[in-house]
């Protein structure tokens, strides 16, 4: 008799959770406030990106154009495509002492999959993800970005 | 009744007298067949194409999207153009594919979808074939669908094709007998198998009222039983794109692909037509016993709205049931059958057929 009482008990219980998720789907459908889609090319003014957005590997360079890379060539090594080269340089500060800085940070844009081990891993937090991601040019060359502005220089060496 | 004013039979009998008067009787006959089958083509293409384009809106909206809105307003003729894109495409035939019944077997899909609309009345007067044996006829031709299906997955020569064809085979052979069983029950309150009458058995109000809470579990029986018929979600096995790539129709490509898609869309139209037709009342207004004001207002609605609003409304049903429940898995989808759906529409029919020898429902 239990066995009875269960079975339809279960019909009952099996209809009603069914019934749950269909008045959330049908909330949803009425409600077409809450669209999430961004029409693109329309809406292109106005398109705001989200923070966590990956758009392309950056540098950011502050107003008087420092940034922070010291060239350890870290975030090179942990690029598991290879679309990283860090060629550094060698300065002698004043001090007579021989020091290592960024000559040139080559990004590959072509061969980046935007999974951010260069970002997690710099030991100087000198690089970032901009939200910028219309990135078709007609020429691949261009594709291949120098990350620090010419005549840029570390945050640090200008407090020396 | 004021629905008769919309009467289409005069009209369909003009067309058939004018053939009749100006051509010699096996050609009238044969001008008449072709009318009648290119009509039906296009209505086909027609309602196919759209009901895509529909179950593509109505997913986006369920998950907060837009959906298509780019070829055409509102995305009005995506699907015409998806329609185009497919019959441009290669045909790629397997090299180890059984040639023969590869090619045939989507006309065996596409054919049993279409052999089953011929006999839905559209409106009033509006009908094909009206056979006395309307309802057993639409269940026969639609399950030769699943030969089609059978046939593509083991001509495929392809293991994912096998299993979904198979598991097709399974789904639709137990899920039949549900469809069945519950539309029997509205058989056994009206006492007839002929669609024509049956819509006029609803005259007074339709079998889902009449036949109060029998006629309401069966009818929810069915469209159940009728959305597995269908092969669709959540009843989606033979196809499970997650686990079977795209099961019986892997190995198709260009139109022949576009043929099963069809033919699915095809199918649920037909179970919504024939839900609607026999629970809902087919093309028949909404009329309410006692009350003669009401029943003369929805009278000037124009019965093939009600028809198409009816089916609509049921299509509508199958596509929420779609794009909010997860797959089932195979032995779940056997027990939902075997233990919930045929001994509930067993004992329902016992019951049905108490009431109606007591005479307990509205007449
Ligand atoms: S970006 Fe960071 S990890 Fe890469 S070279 Fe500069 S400091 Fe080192
Ligand atoms: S995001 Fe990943 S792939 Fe791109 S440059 Fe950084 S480490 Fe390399």
């Amino acid at each position: 008799m239990k066995s009875i009482f269960d079975y339809i008990a279960g019909i009952f219980k099996g209809v009603w959770s069914l019934l749950k998720g269909m008045t959330i789907t049908g909330k949803y459908f009425i409600r077409l406030d809450k669209i999430v889609t961004q029409k693109y090319p329309e809406n292109r003014k106005k398109l705001k990106m989200y923070d966590r957005f990956k758009g392309e590997l950056i540098m950011p360079h502050d107003a008087n154009n420092f940034h922070k890379c010291n060239g350890c060539g870290i975030c090179e090594m942990n690029c598991p495509n290879g679309s990283i080269e860090v060629i550094s340089d060698k300065i002698i500060t004043s001090e007579g002492k021989s020091k290592r800085i960024i000559g040139t940070h080559i990004y590959h844009l072509s061969m980046c999959t935007f999974c951010g081990l260069c970002v997690k891993s710099c030991p100087s937090n000198a690089l970032a993800f901009s939200q910028e991601f219309e990135h078709a040019v007609f020429d691949r060359n261009k594709l291949t970005k120098v990350l620090n502005n010419p005549g840029s220089s570390l945050v640090k060496d200008l407090a020396e | 009744m004021g629905y008769q004013k919309y009467d289409l039979a005069p009209l369909t009998h003009s067309i058939d007298q004018f053939l009749y008067s100006h051509l010699s009787s096996t050609w009238a006959f044969l001008a008449e067949m072709t009318l009648i089958g290119v009509v039906f083509l296009i209505f086909y293409a027609v309602i196919g194409l759209y009901l895509v384009l529909a179950e593509r809106k109505v997913c986006a909206f369920m998950q907060n999207r837009i959906g298509p809105n780019r070829v055409g307003w509102f995305g009005v003729i995506q699907t015409i153009a998806d329609l185009f894109k497919l019959l441009l495409k290669e045909l790629i035939t397997i090299r180890k594919a059984d040639k023969l019944l590869f090619n045939i077997a989507p006309f065996i899909v596409i054919i049993a979808s279409f052999l089953g609309i011929a006999a839905i009345p559209f409106a009033m007067g509006l009908h094909a074939i009206d056979f006395n044996i309307g309802i057993f006829y639409i269940m026969a031709v639609s399950s030769v669908g699943v030969v089609g299906i059978l046939i593509a997955g083991w001509s495929s020569n392809n293991k994912y094709s096998l299993i979904g064809a198979m598991r097709s085979g399974a789904q639709i052979v137990s899920y039949e007998l549900s469809v069945g069983l519950s539309l029997l029950v509205i058989v056994i309150y009206s006492g007839t198998l002929q669609l024509s009458t049956l819509v006029e058995s609803q005259a007074d109000a339709w079998w889902i009222i009449k036949g109060h809470i029998p006629a309401i579990l069966a009818f929810f029986v069915f469209v159940t039983a009728g959305t597995a018929e269908t092969n669709r979600g959540p009843f989606d096995l033979a196809e499970a794109e997650s686990e079977l790539t795209a099961g019986f129709h892997t190995e198709y490509s260009g139109i022949k692909f576009a043929f099963f898609f069809l033919a699915e869309y095809m199918n649920m139209f037909l179970v919504a037509s024939v839900a609607a037709t026999v629970f809902l009342g087919g093309w028949m207004p909404l009329h309410i016993p006692g009350m003669e004001g009401f029943n003369n207002a929805m009278d000037f609605i124009p019965p093939i709205v009600w028809y198409f609003g009816k089916t609509a409304f049921v299509i509508f049903l199958m596509m929420w049931i779609k794009w909010t429940f997860p797959r089932l898995r195979i032995d779940q989808l056997l027990n939902l059958e075997w233990k919930y759906l045929l001994p509930i529409n067993l004992v329902n029919i016992v019951v049905v057929a108490l009431i109606v020898l007591m005479g307990w429902y509205i007449k």
